[in-house]
C-alpha cells in the first residue's frame, strides 16, 4: 500500500500522501481510500496514521486549554475575550465572583476592563456556541506585567519540548517566568528587560526552526553565547 | 400563503436517489425540458415583447428602442443592453432593491448569448456614423421563479427580439424623421441556452426549483443556429469533470435544435 | 469582429489597433508561441495584516489577493449555523486600466466576484468552522487580460497561506481563439481582437473544473481542444503555485545532532 511522501517532506493542500489502509490524522482528509493533505506542512507517520504538521494554522479552541486573551468588550453580565481564534470567547461575571452577580452593585470594568490581558482556561466549547472561559483556578486571572509574544499555535508543542525540556531550559537560563497559552500567545516576565529580550529571542528561534532537530541544544547554545556577549560588552 | 421554499431533507434525498437511477421526480427524462409556452407581443407599448412559461417558471421580456451614441471604438454599430430584474413577487426569496449578483449574472449570460452569436444585425442600426445609433434595450422581468431562469430568460429575450418592430425613418438635416410603417429588427442568428444541473454526479437538463436546491452546481451552454457554442457559464459551488463538460456540449447540440424550432416558428 | 466591454465609454481612447495579432509563423505580438504562458511571478505572505495573502504578476497583470478569516461574521445575522460563509470581492483599481475606471463596483466586477467565489468554495472545508466568515479580497492593480484567472490563482494561495484547510489548491488559466488559431493565456488586446476567450479554473489533484466561462464562437470540436489547452496551462501554473508555497517554508538545513 503506497505512501507517496517521506517523513518531513513538504506537502501542499491536495497532495496525495497515501493510498490504502491508513488513518487520516491532523491536517489530512480521506476520500475513498486516498489520504490527501489539507494544509501546507511536513508529512509524518505513526504506525498507520498519516498526518501533516502544519506550518501555519490558526488556533481552534479545545476544552482544558490554557489561553491568553484580551478583553474586547464588557457586557452586562460578563466579558467578551479575543483569544486569537475564529471565535470570540466569553467569560461570565459569575465565574469571577464568589457570590451571585449583582448587576446594580458590581462594577464589571473594575474587575476586567477593555484592553486587559487575562490568562484563562476553556471550560466549554462545541460547534454550536462560542468558547466559555474560567479564571477560577490558581494562576489564572488578569496579567499585570510582562511581555506578550505571538507565535503560530502549531509550534507551541515545540516550545514546550519533550517533557517540558525546552521551556524549562529557557526559564532557567533567562530566569524568566513564562506562561504559555495554547492559542499561541506567550507571556514573559523577567527581572530585567534584557532577560525578557533573551527569552523572546529564544522563542523566535524555535518558531523559525521548529521543523529541524537538535533544536534544544542550539537554543541553549544561543542563549549562552548571548549572555557571554553581554557580560563582555 | 406559500409553504416554505426550503426543500424537506427527505424529498431532497428522494430527488437525488431517483436521478441516480435515471429518473426525475416529475417524471421527466434526464434531458427533457418542462412544458414550454410562448406568447409574443403581449405588451403593446414595448417595441417587442414575449412571455415564456417553462414549467411554472415565468419570465417576461420587453424590448425598447432608443436613439443614442455608439461606443467610440465601434462607431457604426447599434448598441445592445440587457438588464434583468428578479422582481420580489416572483419568489419569497427575492428582496426588493438594486440588482444583486444573481440578476446581474442572469443579464450578462443572456447578453453574451445574443452578442456573441451576433444575433442582431447591429451594423444596420447606424443612423449617423459616430454620432447616432439605435440602442436596443432588452429588459428581463422574472415573474415566477420555479427554477432555470437562464434558459427561460434567454428564450423570452430571443422571442422578444424576433417580435421587435422598429419604426421606419429618414435622416433629414441630422434629425430623424419618422415615416409610416414598421420594419422588424434585423436578426440573423438565434442563440439558445441549455442549462444542466449536476446531481449525484449526473447531468440533468432544465432543473426545476427543487432540483436547483439539491444540485451541486450548474453549467449553461448557449449555441447559435449552426451548432457552434457562443457562450458558457458554470454557476454554483461544485465542480465538473472534463468528461461531464464535454458530455454537456454534446447534449446541448441536440436540445438547442429542438428549442430553436419552437422559437423561430412561434 | 472586434469585441467590446458592455460598460459605456464616452472618451475615445482606442489605441491604434495592431494590424495582425499573430504572424504567419504563429508568433504572437509579444513574441510568444500559441501555447506559451506569459512570464509569471508569485509570492505569498506579502501583507502584514491579512491572515493570508499572495501577489501575482502574469505578463502585465499585477494582482493582490488577501484573506481575512475564519472569524466571526459581521453582520451577525448572516452567520450560517453549520459552515463558514465565504465572501469574495473582485475589484479593479481606478488606475489599473487604460481609461480610468470608476471605483464603484461595475456589473462585471459583481459577476466576477460571484464566479470566483464559486470557483474557490469547492476547495475549502467550510464545514469545519460554523458561524464564521472567510473574506477573500482580490485587487487588480494593473490589468492586461485574464485577471479573473490570475486573481483566482493568487487567492487560492492566499487561502493556503492563511492556514485554511482545503481539499486542493485552485489554479486558473484562460485559452481561446485568435485569428483562427487556438491560443493560451490571452492578453487584453488578444481578448478584444480575437474570436474566443475561455477562462477555466481547476482543482488539479481532484480534476474538478470549478470555473468555466466562454464567449465567442466555437464548434464543439474546437471547444474540446480549447478546454484541453486551458487545462494544460492550469497544470503548468499549478507547479508554480506549489513552488511558491514550498519556497516560503524552505526547510533549512539543520546541524544534525
Amino acid at each position: 500500500m503506497p505512501l507517496f511522501y517521506e517523513r518531513r517532506q513538504l506537502v501542499t493542500p491536495g497532495d496525495l500522501i497515501a493510498e490504502g489502509d491508513y488513518v487520516a490524522g491532523e491536517n489530512t482528509y480521506r476520500d475513498d481510500d486516498k489520504i490527501y493533505a489539507s494544509r501546507v506542512g511536513l508529512v509524518d507517520y505513526e504506525a498507520r496514521k498519516v498526518h501533516v504538521v502544519a506550518l501555519k494554522a490558526f488556533y481552534i479552541p479545545s476544552v482544558g486549554d490554557t489561553v491568553i486573551g484580551k478583553v474586547v468588550e464588557v457586557t452586562n453580565n460578563g466579558w467578551i475575550v479575543d483569544i486569537n481564534a475564529p471565535y470570540l470567547a466569553r467569560l461570565g461575571a459569575s465565574d469571577v465572583m464568589d457570590r451571585p452577580f449583582k448587576p446594580r452593585i458590581d462594577d464589571l470594568p473594575s474587575i476586567f476592563d477593555e484592553g486587559d490581558l487575562i490568562i484563562a482556561k476553556i471550560v466549554a466549547y462545541d460547534r454550536t456556541r462560542d468558547p466559555l472561559l474560567t479564571v477560577r483556578e490558581p494562576g489564572l486571572g488578569k496579567i499585570m506585567r510582562g511581555q506578550l509574544i505571538e507565535i503560530t499555535p502549531t509550534k507551541i508543542p515545540r516550545v514546550i519540548g519533550r517533557d517540558g525540556s525546552m521551556i524549562s531550559m529557557i526559564k532557567r537560563e533567562t530566569a524568566c517566568q513564562i506562561t504559555i497559552g495554547q492559542n499561541g500567545l506567550i507571556l514573559i516576565s523577567g527581572k530585567t528587560p534584557e532577560d525578557e529580550g533573551l527569552a523572546v529571542m529564544a522563542l523566535r528561534k524555535i518558531e523559525e526552526e521548529s521543523h529541524t532537530s537538535g533544536l534544544t541544544d542550539r537554543v541553549t547554545e544561543m542563549i549562552k553565547k548571548e549572555k557571554e556577549g553581554v557580560e563582555h560588552a | 400563503m406559500t409553504f416554505s421554499p426550503i426543500v424537506a431533507r427527505v424529498k431532497q434525498k428522494r430527488i437525488a436517489e431517483l436521478i441516480s437511477s435515471g429518473k426525475r421526480l416529475d417524471g421527466r427524462g434526464l434531458t427533457d425540458y418542462r412544458e414550454i409556452k410562448l406568447e409574443v407581443g403581449v405588451i403593446e407599448r414595448a417595441e417587442g415583447s414575449a412571455r415564456v412559461r417553462l414549467g411554472k417558471t415565468e419570465v417576461m421580456v420587453g424590448t425598447k428602442i432608443e436613439v443614442g451614441q455608439p461606443f467610440p471604438d465601434i462607431p457604426n454599430e447599434g448598441v445592445l443592453t440587457v438588464n434583468a430584474e428578479l422582481v420580489p413577487l416572483a419568489s419569497p426569496t427575492f428582496e426588493p432593491g438594486p440588482p444583486d449578483e444573481n440578476s446581474i449574472e442572469l443579464a450578462r449570460v443572456v447578453d453574451r448569448g445574443i452578442r456573441e452569436s451576433k444575433a442582431i444585425e447591429v451594423e444596420k442600426l447606424c443612423i449617423e456614423p459616430g454620432k447616432k445609433v439605435f440602442i436596443v434595450f432588452v429588459d428581463i422581468y422574472v415573474l415566477n421563479y420555479d427554477g432555470n431562469l437562464i434558459d427561460a430568460s434567454a428564450m423570452a429575450a430571443l422571442a422578444a427580439l424576433l417580435n421587435t418592430k422598429m419604426f421606419n425613418y429618414e435622416v433629414e438635416g441630422g434629425e430623424i424623421k419618422v415615416k409610416p410603417g414598421y420594419a422588424p429588427l434585423p436578426m440573423r442568428n438565434y442563440p439558445i441556452a441549455v442549462t444542466f444541473a449536476k446531481i449525484n454526479d449526473k447531468l440533468v437538463v432544465d432543473p426545476w426549483l427543487e432540483e436547483e436546491q439539491v444540485m451541486e452546481t450548474r453549467l449553461t451552454i448557449t449555441m447559435e443556429k449552426d451548432g457552434k457554442i457562443c457562450a458558457i457559464q458554470k454557476g454554483g459551488y461544485g465542480y465538473f469533470s472534463l468528461e461531464q463538460v464535454l458530455e454537456a456540449a454534446k447534449i446541448a447540440r441536440e436540445k438547442t435544435e429542438e428549442l430553436r424550432k419552437l422559437m423561430v416558428k412561434g | 469582429m472586434p469585441k467590446r466591454k458592455t460598460e459605456n465609454k464616452r472618451l475615445d481612447r482606442s489605441q491604434k489597433k495592431p494590424e495582425k495579432l499573430i504572424d504567419k509563423n504563429d508568433v504572437r505580438i509579444d513574441g510568444r508561441k500559441l501555447d506559451e504562458l506569459r512570464p509569471v511571478k508569485i509570492e505569498v505572505g506579502v501583507l502584514g495584516n491579512a491572515d493570508g495573502s499572495a501577489y501575482i504578476e502574469q505578463g502585465k497583470n499585477k494582482i493582490l489577493a488577501a484573506i481575512y478569516g475564519p472569524k466571526e461574521v459581521h453582520p451577525r445575522h448572516l452567520a450560517l449555523p453549520d459552515r463558514s460563509l465565504l465572501r469574495c470581492r473582485y475589484h479593479m483599481a481606478p488606475f489599473s486600466v487604460e481609461e480610468r475606471k470608476s471605483p464603484a463596483p461595475s456589473r462585471r466586477e459583481v459577476e466576477l466576484s460571484k464566479v470566483i467565489r464559486e470557483a474557490l468554495e469547492p476547495s475549502v472545508f467550510v464545514e469545519y468552522y460554523p458561524r464564521t466568515s472567510v473574506d477573500i479580497f482580490i485587487e487588480v492593480l494593473q490589468a492586461d487580460g485574464g485577471t479573473r484567472c490570475a486573481g483566482l490563482t493568487a487567492a487560492s494561495l492566499a487561502l493556503a497561506d492563511a492556514g485554511i484547510p482545503m481539499r486542493d489548491l485552485v489554479v486558473a488559466c484562460a485559452a481561446g481563439k485568435v485569428e483562427g488559431r487556438l491560443v493560451l493565456d490571452l492578453t487584453d488586446v488578444e481578448d478584444k481582437g480575437g474570436e474566443v476567450d475561455l477562462p477555466l479554473a481547476l482543482m488539479p489533484n481532484l480534476n474538478g473544473i470549478t470555473l468555466l466561462q466562454m464567449d465567442g464562437d466555437l464548434t464543439v470540436d474546437e471547444f474540446e481542444k480549447v478546454v484541453n489547452l486551458a487545462l494544460d496551462g492550469c497544470r503548468r501554473l499549478y507547479a508554480l503555485q506549489k513552488e511558491t508555497l514550498k519556497s516560503k517554508y524552505v526547510v533549512k538545513e539543520a546541524v544534525e545532532e
